[in-house]
């Protein structure tokens, strides 16, 4: 699947040996073309930036009470430039501070699923038989949990810590990775090249390794992008619900969750980060959506 | 199809079980207990309220009796709501729930199947990119955000609805919960049906209905329609599973008395049976809907063989 140089059409004129062009470059051939899945990259890009930087722009500190400005609307002369809330903490450094609470969770708790899907449907693929059987019942048994409502026991009854929040929201998206790569890996079982490890003694588990997860990582990619917004809509669920991230620490969906309680007096507070929650989670659907037109080989 | 659905239907008691013990373990594996209050209860007391409740029996008795019991429909007395049943509060929570939930799927299916069918046949055009757009800031933007706009616009700056509670149960207390409650399914199903319309209109037998000269309508309804749906039906259960969970912040936010609500508060307050209760009964709800639209799946699909 990596090297596709049979997609390429032969060369006019004297036959020259062609080229292989690598998924990577088709991919963002299709991609560079799709101009809402840039911007929108662009957009994250921009974001990630910002809330890792934009905290050290603004003289305040997150947890910092400005006493003479308690819940003032957006002002730039006191440099509150979104505003403050009812504890007089500035607004503008509070959504960038939870946006950096977001991604990273976005991200982490992702690759948490990222390695158990993929070891997960990689093996019961490679392997077969009775051993993927019994592992892809386990997934169907797992899919039919309500697993929003374990996630929000287990923060009530194991207390709200980060890390806890990362294990449990990882833990519950792996089971749609796991059957992607499994479909995948069923498909690719058969290929020579598998063939030919199989043939020279390569151990089982290096096959699966080093023949097997490079050749997915295409799905795998398309799957990231559409997984990290789930997983901060989950985060931003909880915190919403007061059982995620805890004071004076925040998060998108906290924040929210505090501006949709004053939002009759101080509608900033609710309309900052809920934009900057939307705008992400537009845009990696966005690039979600563009990816999987550059890397999904069906439609061309 | 009566041995597919006969399997099918015993294939989900396991789950079913499997949905119990782990809801049983993980709140009794929990620290804190019941009885914890801000006044140390005496300890005689304490042994004795645990032994009404059998919760001085081993684990696995305690198990059993919760099982046992659960197959005759009863969840057990609430700790938290003297007087009360689980199976009381539950009886008085889902129906609000059930009309609320109803309704957003209701709302969802009609909206998202008409608005993915007109953008579909009408590909690439102003009004497709329209629906597309709208369609994706829909599924971008959480109810748990969008029910605090909408309330913001609708009944703080407007005035035109109340914001919250069901007041004498009109129709005007249920419109922004379930509209914000409908609105992200409405968009996922509206570029399901779009994606796979857009594929059945292409395909063979479409051109031969054309090709016959039926009129466009007939074609769409008649014959595109149904195999269009198929992945909208295989939806139904990840949507009604979404609706529930929604339904709980939804419920929250618009103080709405249902059971989304009774299992915020219920968790809080370390009402065991309560929140077991409202998992069983949702997780239930959901595993037996899913059964449903697998077996009308595979009533809708020809392919699908039964075996």
């Amino acid at each position: 699947m990596i090297g596709r140089s049979q997609t390429v059409p032969p060369a006019d004129g004297a036959p020259q040996p062609v080229k292989g062009r690598s998924l990577w470059v088709d991919a963002w051939n299709v991609l560079r073309r799709n101009r809402a899945a840039v911007v929108a990259g662009a957009l994250i890009l921009v974001m990630a930036l910002m809330v890792i930087v934009g905290p050290w722009l603004s003289p305040w500190d997150y947890d910092q009470t400005d006493w003479d400005n308690v819940s003032i609307g957006p002002d730039l002369d006191s440099r509150h430039f979104f505003g403050t809330d009812a504890l007089g903490r500035d607004l503008f450094v509070r959504t960038l501070h939870g946006g950096r609470i977001s991604l990273l969770i976005g991200v982490v708790a992702t690759l948490v699923s990222l390695l158990i899907g993929i070891s997960w449907g990689a093996t019961a693929g490679y392997l077969g038989g009775r051993v993927d059987h019994v592992m892809m019942r386990i997934v169907d048994i797992l899919y039919a949990m309500p697993f929003m409502f374990f996630v929000i026991l287990l923060m009530v009854f194991f207390g709200r810590n980060i890390i806890l929040i990362f294990v449990a929201i990882g833990a519950i998206n792996w089971l749609d990775m796991s059957r992607i790569v499994r479909g995948q890996t069923l498909s690719l079982k058969h290929k020579e090249f598998i063939e030919a490890a199989e043939a020279q003694g390569v151990a089982t588990f290096n096959i699966i390794r080093r023949h097997i997860v490079p050749n997915l990582l295409g799905v795998v990619v398309v799957y990231v992008t559409l997984t990290i917004p789930q997983v901060i809509l989950v985060e931003s669920f909880l915190s919403f619900l007061g059982l995620g991230v805890q004071e004076p620490m925040t998060s998108w969906g906290a924040l929210v969750n505090e501006g949709a309680q004053e939002m009759g007096t101080a509608p900033w507070m609710l309309v900052f980060p809920a934009f900057f929650l939307a705008l992400t989670l537009f845009c990696f659907n966005f690039v979600g959506d563009g990816l999987r037109d550059a890397l999904d080989p069906k439609d061309r | 199809m009566l041995r597919y659905s006969l399997s099918r239907f015993l294939g989900a008691i396991p789950t079913l079980f499997i949905l119990i013990a782990i809801a049983f373990f993980m709140i009794r594996a929990a620290p804190g207990g019941p009885f914890d209050a801000e006044k140390a209860l005496p300890p005689e007391i304490e042994a004795n309220l645990r032994a009404a409740y059998h919760l001085d029996e081993p684990l696995y008795q305690q198990f059993g009796r919760y099982v046992l019991n659960l197959a005759r429909g009863d969840f057990g007395p609430s700790f938290q709501y003297k007087d009360y049943t689980v199976t009381e509060l539950i009886a008085a929570g889902f129906p609000v729930s059930l009309k609320l939930g109803g309704s957003a799927m209701l709302l969802a299916l009609l909206v998202g199947v008409s608005a993915g069918t007109v953008a579909a046949l009408r590909q690439n055009s102003r009004t497709d990119h329209a629906v597309m757009a709208v369609s994706m800031t829909g599924i971008s933007i959480p109810n748990f955000v969008m029910a605090p706009l909408l309330i913001l616009f609708f009944a703080v700056y407007l005035g035109w609805l109340p914001a919250g509670g069901i007041g004498d149960g009109s129709l005007r207390y249920i419109i922004l919960p379930v509209i914000s409650l409908a609105l992200p399914q409405v968009a996922y199903i509206a570029r399901l049906t779009r994606g796979s319309m857009i594929e059945v209109l292409r395909s063979n037998f479409v051109r031969t209905a054309r090709a016959q000269g039926l009129p466009e309508r007939t074609v769409i309804l008649r014959h595109a329609l149904k195999p269009a749906l198929l992945p909208v039906v295989s939806y139904l259960g990840p949507a009604t599973a979404a609706v529930i969970t929604g339904s709980v912040v939804i419920e929250q936010i618009f103080g709405v008395p249902g059971l989304g609500r009774y299992f915020v508060q219920g968790a809080l307050n370390r009402d065991y049976t309560l929140v077991m209760g409202v998992v069983v009964f949702y997780g239930t709800l959901i595993i037996l809907f899913n059964l449903f639209v697998d077996l009308v799946y595979a009533w809708l699909d020809p392919k699908v063989k039964y075996s």
